[in-house]
């Protein structure tokens, strides 16, 4: 069971401000999935290897060698505010 | 009440790869600020990561030289977090299945052996770097962004700083003997963070622990953790609690500064990347790597002291330091006598460094020199004690020890003629100290050969005058 108080705590860590309302409607929403996930919990999976991923291939693996990066001014080019050849970004601190 | 310290420490080294993990960009610092960046690592819609096998490699071969056993399947995960200096949002890294499982380094403080539990070590990308440089915003370069990163945790194995201290100086010379991280700690290459706890001395369950970070020296870890483990204690003695919590060492105030100590901040929500398929590491690759293990620290000290004959001290201080080990062994093929050699190495090679606050890259003097000029003594070219001054010059001006020795006028004196007119010249000017000798005063043969030694300026053989003050007397 999920309650409003995980759905707060989730809301928090994705930087969401939620509403009285949307909060009811998250919590619903997602109580439904977990409940769904629950479902597939049921199944017996006693003898089959957890997996990571749908597909388990090879990993690909790359040769360390150089490739060109992006011209400096392309690279900061999507940055909302560029100063001294950086991304200026709001004030951080520590 | 008396505590027990107990520590664990979680070591970050970057990778001595030419690429990024996930990238082609080129992982080097000290470039300008955001030259070294793909829609990649700058985190574009889209853009997906390769892993670079040469950094499974590295990660590989330091499990191996700890003793780690190696998952053949390790998985990639995210890290879920603002992260100021990480575009994408989050981190990979490993979580549940690392690469290298379960090891140990054995450490020797005071001469006690001990062994330290590897838990594991994985495989991240590093963040970015931020600059602060005034009030207004932070300045972000994205070069760092995404340069492999192995990150090696300890067990809370440790019981003092002394052993944290011998615990990282052990990784980090295994780091350097794999050259596979250059460990420069204030460049940040390697980064060591630490989880300190106290209690009651005899009580087996852990105490509440604080995390610090940025100890980016030796000096200030062991500050950092005897600092930490003063202030957990008096507020244990007081009757108060630890609150578990994250610190930063601040070294030009001595002191731990808290960071925000939200309960959520560890709330990462690590799934399984989906970007990346589970890592393979192959038994092939396993045994590639260990086949291409240098000989580690440990064991070659033992040689040193067998082969050699050294003591364990001299042994210890030579194999320190893979380039230092290296350098002796070097210049054995040109003065064989390993004794002589590490005297001078660790007298003279050492303090120059020391003094001109340089590496081993830096020292000009190089085997081959120091072998001739070593060889140059042996012989009675020069002596000992002029040769000192002839290794500075050889330092300063990068120059081979005849040419050193010619320059300053330091060619020794064995040439029985001249030295036995020198020697003569002294007597005449010292009628006093010739009749107390004659009167069985054998102390003063250090006297003569001293002044016959200053009249030469130091070039005569001691050894020529000492048998010439005989002769004439005898």
């Amino acid at each position: 069971m999920i309650d409003k108080k995980d759905v707060l705590h989730i809301a928090a860590l994705a930087r969401l401000t939620l509403s009285e309302e949307e909060v009811e409607g998250m919590t619903k929403q997602l109580d439904s999935i977990l409940g769904y996930i629950d479902l597939l919990n049921s199944a017996d999976t006693s003898g089959v290897e957890a997996s990571a991923h749908m597909k388990y291939d090879h990993n690909p693996l790359r040769e360390d060698a150089t490739k060109e990066s992006l011209p400096h001014d392309e690279l900061l080019r999507n940055g909302p505010s560029v100063r001294k050849g950086h991304f200026a970004v709001p004030k951080v601190i520590g | 009440m008396e505590y027990e310290i107990v520590i664990g420490l979680e070591i970050h080294a970057q990778l001595l790869t030419k690429t990024k993990l996930f990238c082609g960009c080129a992982s080097k610092f000290g470039d300008p600020p955001n030259t070294n960046g793909c829609p990649v690592c700058l985190g574009l819609p889209g853009a997906l990561p390769v892993l670079s096998g040469l950094a499974v490699e590295m990660a590989v071969r330091m499990g191996l030289a700890v003793g780690c056993s190696i998952n053949n399947k390790s998985v990639f995960a995210r890290k879920n977090y603002f992260y100021p200096d990480l575009p994408k949002g989050y981190q990979i890294s490993q979580y549940e299945l690392p690469v290298c499982g379960p090891g140990f380094l054995v450490i020797n403080v005071g001469g006690v052996e001990k062994k330290v539990g590897i838990t594991r070590i994985h495989l991240e990308e590093d963040a970015g770097k931020l600059v602060h440089d005034q009030d207004v915003d932070s300045l972000f370069d994205v070069n760092r962004c995404g340069t492999p990163l192995i990150e090696i945790v300890s067990d809370p194995d440790m019981r003092s700083p002394q052993e944290a201290l011998a615990y990282l100086a052990g990784i980090k010379q295994i780091l350097e003997y794999l050259k596979i991280c250059d460990c420069n700690m204030e460049e940040g290459s390697l980064r060591c963070d630490a989880n300190i706890s106290l209690r009651p001395k005899g009580q087996e369950t852990y105490g509440t622990k604080t995390e610090i970070k940025n100890m980016n020296s030796f000096r200030f870890m062991e500050k950092a953790l005897e600092y930490e483990a003063r202030r957990q204690e008096e507020v244990l003695d007081s009757g108060g609690k630890i609150i578990q919590q994250t610190y930063l060492w601040d070294p030009s105030n001595n002191k731990a500064l808290p960071m925000r100590s939200k309960e959520d901040a560890h709330d990462y929500r690590y799934f399984p990347e989906p970007d990346l398929l589970p890592l393979t590491v192959e038994q092939a690759l396993i045994e590639k790597a260990r086949a291409s293990l240098p000989e580690l620290p440990q064991v070659r000290k033992s040689r040193f002291i067998n082969e050699f004959v050294l003591p364990d001290t001299t042994a210890d201080v030579l194999t320190s330091d893979r380039h230092i080990a290296d350098f002796f062994e070097a210049t054995l093929n040109f003065f064989n006598d390993a004794r002589q050699v590490a005297n001078w190495i660790m007298g003279d090679i050492l303090r120059i460094m020391n003094e001109q606050k340089i590496t081993l890259d830096a020292i000009t003097v190089t085997p081959a020199r120091l072998g001739k000029l070593l060889s140059l003594i042996s012989d009675g070219t020069v002596s000992a004690k002029a040769a000192k001054k002839v290794l500075d010059t050889m330092q300063s001006e990068n120059k081979e020890p005849d040419t050193v020795i010619d320059q300053l006028g330091l060619r020794q004196v064995s040439d029985t003629g001249a030295l036995e007119i020198a020697l003569r010249k002294v007597l005449d000017e010292h009628p006093a100290e010739v009749e107390r000798f004659r009167g069985g005063d054998k102390k003063l043969t250090g006297f003569f050969v001293g002044q016959v030694m200053k009249l030469t300026k130091g070039t005569g053989n001691p050894k020529e005058i000492n048998t010439l003050l005989q002769k004439l007397f005898g």
